[in-house]
């Protein structure tokens, strides 16, 4: 049967016309429709990939915001506390220079109280001393004469002195 | 069923009707007392011929007219190249008229072109029909499915020069019109037929080969069906379907690395005596697969054309009107069946040529 009997005029066009076709549609179709094709899915591919890209940017962004606006806040709570501290030294350390100084005056006060004091008392030794040699004086002129008399004024005076 | 489904059916049984009669007539050619031949009637429509006869007017009759495209035949003969135009055998292909051309005698038997003899006049047959005092010269002419196979050239050459045109006049490579329709056909035989069987790594150097061939055989078998081209059935053509899949054989077989030979001549894995028992299995399947994918397109097609040639004979063997909405109703099936035929047989081609080339170029993973 000639249906199953490749004819040879159809096989020799067959060959050359498919060769032909092959290399036209290789040359002028193939290379660009499958480089623009190609061409084009990098793009996208690039496309999304820079879009993803600049998502993270931005999400990087917003985290370096985020925390420098909490190493600020962290920083005004830890300035905050320092002056708080620093005026609460002060206070302190003004309150203790002030009671210090008040007790220096004081003992100072003191000091000249007890430094007056003791010389007051020393006039007032020296003073009685001087007044019971006056009174010795008066009495033992007037009371040379009565000896008992004299004696027992001399320790009435002293005694009475001492109670001074 | 809304109006313009209606119609349409309606046109379209009227197509087919008419496709018939187109039929009937040629059938008749063979004498009108005789009885209707269905399988020669289909055989002349499946197989090629040397003009492209379009229709008969006045069948039978004194003043029959028919229209045809008369196309070159070339031959190669003792005297040299002889060359004369198909319409000189005036329709004839049972050996009666004689072409006398370049010292020799010609013939048309049956649509294939015999050189008488010296001296002899005319042509004599055997009970078979075949020539018993001529020969057949080198036959190289120009014949319906030369002709029709370069109107398919010519057709995808402007579909897909305009399409590569579109993407250049676009900046951004967006295609437009023609373009926009092939992108997704193109990416289709990249994404689900190359790059799947071949590998992504080697799919590229066959992308060329396995896109011609699936829209060469594509365009072929769509050509095929349109009725007024009277049978162009190039993919349906053995010789057609030898050379495509000469070249996946050629292509497959320089592209053959050294993985691919040893699973041929000595499948590593198996023990030695399997690897004797199949080494001529392996070897003889190197050409069998090729041999496979002539016969499957050539055989689908052929076969699709001979299942609705042959519902339509059935009105003229039934001699009767009545079978004519059956025949039409089941060819038009058919004929539906057909056009998906048509793009799953250039799939199946292209797939299994790109199976082939992976195979070959596939690395050893063992």
């Amino acid at each position: 049967m000639d249906l199953i009997k490749p004819g040879f005029g159809l096989v020799f066009w067959t060959v050359i016309t498919f060769l032909i076709l092959l290399f036209l549609l290789r040359k002028f179709a193939w290379r660009p429709i499958l480089g623009a094709v190609s061409e084009r899915e990098e793009g996208i591919k690039n496309a999304l990939a820079s879009a993803e890209n600049a998502r993270k940017e931005m999400e990087n962004l917003q985290a370096d915001n985020e925390r420098i606006l909490q190493e600020a806040r962290v920083e005004r709570e830890a300035m905050l506390k320092d002056a708080r501290e620093i005026r609460e030294q002060t206070i302190a350390r003004a309150e203790t220079e002030a009671q210090e100084k008040a007790s220096k005056i004081i003992e100072k006060a003191q000091a000249a109280i007890e430094s007056e004091k003791k010389a007051a008392m020393a006039e007032l030794k020296s003073h009685v001393a001087g007044l019971s040699i006056e009174i010795a004086e008066k009495v033992v002129r007037e009371e040379l004469s009565n000896k008992d008399k004299q004696l027992k004024l001399v320790e009435g005076m002293l005694g009475e002195a001492k109670l001074n | 069923m809304t109006l313009s489904t209606l119609k349409r059916t309606v046109f379209t049984v009227l197509f087919l009707s008419v496709f018939s009669f187109g039929f009937a007539k040629d059938a008749k050619e063979q004498g009108d007392d005789e009885k209707f031949d269905a399988k020669s009637m289909i055989m002349h429509h499946v197989k090629d011929a040397y003009g492209m006869h379009i229709i008969t007017f006045n069948e039978g009759k004194e003043d029959e007219k028919h229209i045809t495209i008369p196309l070159p035949v070339i031959l190669w003969t003792d005297n040299g190249l002889t060359t004369f135009m198909s319409s000189e055998f005036h329709h004839d292909y049972h050996g009666h008229e004689v072409v006398e051309k370049n010292g020799g005698k010609f013939v048309n038997v049956h649509e294939k072109v015999y050189q008488l003899n010296e001296g002899e006049t005319e042509v004599k047959l055997d009970e078979e029909g075949h020539p018993t005092n001529a020969e057949r010269p080198i036959d190289i002419s120009i014949t319906r499915n030369v002709f029709m196979m370069w109107v398919s050239v010519i057709v995808l050459i402007l579909i897909f020069f305009a399409a590569a045109k579109s993407y250049k006049k676009s900046k951004n490579n967006v295609p437009s019109g023609i373009g926009s329709f092939v992108e997704p056909l193109v990416v289709f035989v990249r994404d689900e037929i190359a790059k799947p069987m071949i590998g992504e790594h080697k799919y590229k150097r066959y992308m060329p080969y396995l896109l011609t061939v699936f829209f060469f055989i594509w365009i072929n078998n769509i050509f095929g069906l349109i009725p007024i081209l009277n049978g162009a059935n190039l993919s349906g053509n053995i010789a057609f379907t030898m050379v495509l899949a000469l070249f996946t054989f050629i292509i497959t077989t320089f592209s053959g690395n050294k993985n691919y030979w040893k699973h041929i001549f000595w499948m590593p894995g198996v023990p030695v005596p399997m690897k004797i028992f199949l080494m001529p299995i392996e070897l003889i399947g190197i050409f069998t697969k090729p041999i496979s994918l002539m016969i499957r397109l050539f055989a689908n097609i052929t076969a699709g054309h001979i299942i609705i040639l042959a519902l339509m004979s059935l009105i003229f063997i039934f001699k009767t009107w009545a079978v004519a909405p059956v025949s039409v109703a089941f060819s038009l099936f058919i004929g539906i069946i057909e056009i998906v035929v048509t793009a799953i047989q250039a799939y199946i081609f292209t797939v299994l040529s790109a199976l082939y080339f992976g195979m070959a170029t596939e690395e050893a993973h063992h």
